[in-house]
């Protein structure tokens, strides 16, 4: 094999995983931008978009079906999160909101465990989703699935910066995360921007639980702590609280944990996570508001 | 009492507390249909919670606000802005990652009447000339007397039957406090009633009808503007609040 064609692989492998990051980061940021609230129950959002598919799956329903009901459902339970759990402890202290998502965090893996155990489940991957593309005489190397992660990733950013940028909502869910007062003064409904914003960021964990059970192959209650503590670090590394910001991030951390393991030797990259951590240290250390500095502080 | 004299905007007692802090000691004020009326007073004194009580920002501990015959005192602000007051704030307070077209549009948000929308936007042009050449830029990137020309539409977008203005030569050069004030003027030879917060006593009183000097959260002093202009009570009252 070239090292050409190895650089194409690793590019798309980059993509692939930077696609997943950048769609769980991005839903982080929304959320912060409204509520100033770090929201660790997202990667049980993940969860529950994908358990939601392979329930529905295994009841029958064909795979495309489930998969979008996996990501209404994973909406659905933003939607209740919000109303249950954040909604009375919206004018608390930092401290308790932070609490407050850690309890929800908890409280749902552990529903999931009750409910499901936590040994993990078969994700029913189509078939065809497991095939895979061979260029330059199998040089190159990639899956539907992966295909299947980036087209979907692009198809649901570019909605998400029409929503931005095009809609009254979407303008004024940006403008509440910049000044919460004076988008009331203009006469924006507070509460409604809040649930749209959870509406849209969960439906987009939805969309990544699934993906990321789809190349993982399997669902287990537990599954969204990794991808959340991944998309925290990429939002942080894009700016937190900045929607283009947890994009950037997103493909910047997914390239970088690829490019490790692809570039260096491996007694080295088996030290992945570690190499990651300090080089964002050091990053922060250089720029502590990240690639695209929104216009505030970062609070937890 | 005959429908005219009903005043459009009736403020009754009202207190507003933070804490322990007593901003508001009952505060009573009236804003007739087409006037335009100035509150003035030392730093601290209550200005800026009076009109954030009025929309809704703040609320009222106890006393009354009545808007158009409705009482509005305690709700959301949305709703007082749909039920047409606009409210610019101390600061400007604009969205500055948003270009100088998405804050007007935001201005808007409330209105029912979208086709108009766009002809009223170039009203404003007409008013403010520079809002069109900066149409496409970032709000936050504009100098500070265009945040105030952009922050002042942004409240008109709103089509308004009161207008809240709150300090609206504030971080504005000298040059352009004449050109913002000359654009009230016109504002209020269109009829818009204002209820204005300023610190430059000399300007508020040339533009206003009505003045009133709030001291250490309550009304000291009251009377129309010629009055006020020609008495030194007005400058009394302020050296009250250093006692
Ligand atoms: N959110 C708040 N929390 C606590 N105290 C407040 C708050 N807002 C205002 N105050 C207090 O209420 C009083 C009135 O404040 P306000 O901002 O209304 O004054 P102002 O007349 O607008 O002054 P300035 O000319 O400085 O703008 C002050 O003593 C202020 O410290
Ligand atoms: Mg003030």
């Amino acid at each position: 094999m070239s090292g050409f064609e190895y650089i194409v692989q690793q590019i798309v492998n980059a993509v692939s995983l930077g696609s997943l990051y950048a769609l769980v980061a991005v839903g982080l940021s929304i959320v912060f931008g409204v509520l100033r609230l770090t929201n660790f129950a997202h990667g049980d959002v993940m969860m529950v978009g994908a358990f939601t598919t392979v329930l529905l799956n295994a009841l029958g329903l064909p795979f495309v079906p489930a998969m979008a009901a996996g990501v209404v459902g994973a909406a659905l339970a933003g939607f209740l999160i919000e109303r249950i759990a954040y909604r009375p402890v919206r004018d608390a202290p930092d401290v308790t909101r932070l609490l407050t998502s850690l309890a929800v965090t908890y409280i749902l893996e552990n529903l999931g465990i009750l409910l499901f155990t936590s040994s993990p489940r078969n994700f029913p991957l189509p078939a065809i989703l497991n095939e895979s593309w061979q260029l330059s005489g199998g040089a190159i190397t990639f899956t539907n699935i992966n295909l299947l992660t980036i087209a979907l990733t692009f198809v649901s950013l570019l909605l998400l910066g029409w929503f931005i940028t095009r809609t009254t909502t979407g303008l004024g869910m940006r403008a509440a995360a910049e000044d919460m007062p004076a988008a009331q003064l203009v006469g924006l409904d507070v509460n409604r921007l809040i649930i749209v914003a959870f509406l849209v960021a969960s439906a987009y964990a939805g969309i990544a639980g699934v993906l990321w059970a789809a190349q993982a192959g399997v669902v287990q209650p537990q599954m969204g702590f990794t991808p959340l503590l991944k998309a925290f670090v990429a939002a942080i590394i894009g700016g937190f609280g900045s929607i283009a910001g947890a994009l950037l991030g997103g493909y910047v951390l997914g390239a970088l944990e690829i490019f490790i393991v692809a570039f260096l030797p491996s007694s080295v990259s088996s030290y992945r996570d570690a190499i990651v951590f300090s080089i964002l240290i050091a990053f922060l250390l250089v720029r502590p508001g990240g690639l695209l500095k929104p216009n505030r502080e970062i609070k937890l | 009492m005959p429908e005219a004299a009903i005043p459009l905007l009736h403020i009754d007692s009202l207190e507003v507390r933070f804490g322990a802090v007593r901003a508001l000691k009952g505060v009573s004020m009236d804003v007739r249909q087409g006037e335009v009326v100035a509150l003035v007073g030392a730093n601290g004194a209550g200005k800026s919670t009076t009109l954030r009580t009025i929309s809704g920002l703040s609320r009222p501990r106890s006393g009354s606000i009545t808007f158009a015959g409705a009482s509005i005192g305690g709700r959301p602000p949305p709703q007082i802005v749909r039920l047409g007051i606009a409210h610019s704030p101390e600061g400007r307070r604009l969205f500055g990652a948003l270009t100088v077209a998405e804050n007007l549009r935001l201005g808007a948000c409330t209105r029912t009447d979208r086709a108009k929308i766009a002809a009223d936007t170039e009203r404003l042009f007409a008013l403010f000339p520079i809002l069109k050449q900066r149409w496409r830029q970032l709000a936050g990137t504009l100098s500070g007397g265009e945040q105030q020309q952009l922050a002042l539409a942004r409240a008109l977008m709103a089509k308004p039957r009161l207008l809240l203005l709150d300090e609206p030569s504030l971080g504005v050069a000298p040059l352009l406090v004449r050109q913002i004030f000359d654009a009230l003027g016109e504002l209020k030879r269109q009829g818009v009633t204002m209820l204005l917060v300023e610190q430059n006593i000399k300007l508020a009183l040339e533009l206003a009808d009505r003045a009133y000097v709030l001291r250490t959260g309550s009304v000291a002093l009251s009377g129309s503007s010629a009055e006020l202009r020609d008495s030194d009570r007005v400058a009394q009252a302020y050296l009250g609040a250093a006692e």
